[in-house]
């Protein structure tokens, strides 16, 4: 699979057409069957870094950041505190359109990579992804250490679903470069964008963007779907599946 | 075996879940009720949300009520018309029950609702069943017979009729209240409300022991299918899967705890009963007093429900 990759890659490097830098990624499977037995899977995203005649010569070494962004939706957190004696759900805030699945990848330290100002602005590091909030009425993000929000990040991260590595990224020459993106078994279904940054020198100097699906199978997501889809009739059926079971029950243990 | 339940959003053992299901049932076997009040619980135990929790051991005791209902259908001894009536009652808690739930949730209080009401329910239920228990015992020891009431207030209402099959004669007033309030907390807690009804049955409407059970079946069968029916129509919360382990645990289990059941006495099985129910609404007590792990938690609401 690797083998074959690197091969597509040179073929596509030999034959493109030159304009500045140059960023050709591809990722090892761009739809992801998420099966019953699923237990977690990782993609490998491959590309190369492609100079030309008008590349700067002092252009030696490249910074890359990878943003994996999974289906968006909105999603709210909870801040439990004590009354009369017991730990109530008090106050909460809404994430709107907020990516369900989160990954960013860079070959060394974000803060290596680039000034606070650029990171920022190309959202470079959990903590400079936008992630929008409506707090009473205004939509706004916040400081990236406000209590919702850390708290947010904290619980998509144990889950597995937000994830930041700053040393995820291989170069394996100074141009062609390697990554793995790590799927748990509880993925959110859907398309996943993936976006390429190139840095040198501090200096952002081109994106590219590539995108895979997540799709999931079998019964269990049959049974999932009908539940969302078609209420009544899952509805339904649940109830005639519980008369005969409870109908058989009383036939197999007759007793007179 | 794991195996990925598809609402609760979780892998499971399955061999785990039958257990419980076995469990459950042979409690519910042995004390004649649903079992609702401890499968909820441990489903809550093991990581499947409360919402979830509730809505699938709703068809869970359907089954197990159905299966019963059959062989008290079978010996006579349920009351059609007192059945009826309770229904009325019954139907009607329970979609108000259901719209409750959907309410809280969108306010994110469920969880902290149905905690609530299992320390309320249960404390207060096992406890007033282990002392009576107690109290009996001790009646047993002395050798005693108890006090006969004969009636109260409750006899003294309009709206009289006879159920012929029960042999009493009962305003249906109560009768409905009865079945609305059952039906309410039944699908707001996850329960089949069996070992509330029958006590009440028993000591306020004054129903013989010959049809309780059998009737008090009826009740739970009806009103747990209705709030499947509606928890999946409005929430989406029902697990088939979850479910269907259950259930094959549950009868199971109901069969050998039912046999079992026979050779305890009467006063010991309503002690045990009680201390049993009590213990579970006291784990609930302590869990809202000490400090959650994390006070904070994400709910999604978009794409993926």
């Amino acid at each position: 699979m690797i083998r074959a990759l690197i091969a597509a890659l040179l073929v596509l490097l030999l034959g493109s057409a030159a304009r500045a830098e140059r960023l050709i990624v591809s990722v090892s499977n761009h739809r992801v069957t998420v099966t019953p037995n699923y237990s977690g899977e990782e993609l490998v995203l491959f590309g190369s870094v492609e100079k030309d005649a008008s590349t700067p010569a002092d252009r030696a070494a490249y910074d890359l950041v990878v943003t994996v962004i999974g289906p968006r939706a909105d999603m709210v957190t909870r801040r439990k505190e004590r009354t009369f004696g017991i730990w109530i759900n008090t106050d909460y805030r809404q994430f709107l359109q907020v990516p369900s699945y989160l990954a960013l990848f860079a070959n060394r330290p974000f803060d290596q990579i680039t000034s606070p100002e650029i990171a920022r602005r190309q959202q470079i590091g959990l903590n400079n992804v936008r992630l929008m909030q409506r707090v009473s009425g205004d939509y706004a993000d916040v400081v990236p250490n406000d209590a919702f929000r850390s708290a947010f990040i904290r619980l998509r991260t144990q889950r597995g679903l937000y994830r930041e590595d700053a040393s995820a990224v291989t170069f394996l020459t100074p141009t062609l470069f390697r990554t793995g993106i790590p799927l748990p078994a509880e993925v959110p279904i859907g398309t996943y964008e993936v976006e390429i940054k190139l840095f040198a020198n501090g200096a952002f100097i081109g994106k590219t963007e590539t995108a895979f699906e997540i799709v999931k199978v079998g019964f269990e997501q049959f049974v999932a779907t009908s539940a969302r889809q078609n209420g009544l009739i899952y509805g339904l059926a649940t109830a005639a599946m519980a008369l005969m079971t409870g109908w058989m029950a009383s036939i197999v243990f007759r007793k007179d | 075996m794991q195996l990925y339940l598809p609402i609760a959003d979780l892998p499971v053992n399955v061999f785990l879940v039958l257990a419980m299901g076995a469990a459950v049932g042979f409690v519910s076997g042995m004390f004649g009720i649903g079992g609702g009040f401890l499968m909820t619980p441990l489903l809550i135990f093991i990581g499947i949300t409360p919402a979830v929790a509730v809505a699938s051991v709703a068809s869970h005791i359907a089954a197990s009520s159905f299966s019963g209902a059959i062989s008290y259908w079978r010996r006579r001894a349920i009351d059609p018309a007192l059945a009826t009536v309770l229904l009325c009652g019954g139907v009607t808690g329970t979609a108000l029950g259901v719209w409750t739930f959907t309410q809280l949730r969108a306010l994110g209080q469920l969880d902290l609702m149905i905690a609530l009401s299992y320390v309320v329910l249960l404390t207060t239920v096992g406890s007033l069943m282990f002392s009576e228990g107690l109290r009996a015992l001790m009646r047993t020891r002395r050798g005693t017979v108890p006090p006969r009431r004969t009636h109260n207030w409750i006899h003294g209402l309009p709206l009289k009729m006879r159920f012929k099959r029960s042999k009493i004669y009962l305003s249906v007033i109560p009768v409905v209240i009865v079945g609305v309030v059952i039906g309410f907390i039944g699908a707001i807690m996850g329960i089949g409300g069996g070992f509330i009804l029958v006590p009440i049955m028993i000591y306020l409407l004054r129903v013989p022991t010959s049809t309780v059970i059998g009737t008090s079946m009826i009740l739970t069968l009806v009103t747990m299918l209705v709030a499947t029916m509606l928890h999946a129509v409005t929430n989406h919360l029902v697990d088939a899967v979850l479910a269907l382990i259950l259930m094959v645990g549950g009868v199971t289990g109901a069969q050998f705890g039912a046999r079992a059941g026979q050779r305890i006495r009467g006063e010991q099985l309503r002690l045990l009963l009680g201390l049993l129910i009590l213990s579970v609404g006291i784990r609930f007590a302590v869990e809202l007093v000490i400090r959650p792990e994390d006070l904070f938690t994400i709910r999604e609401l978009g794409v993926n429900g």
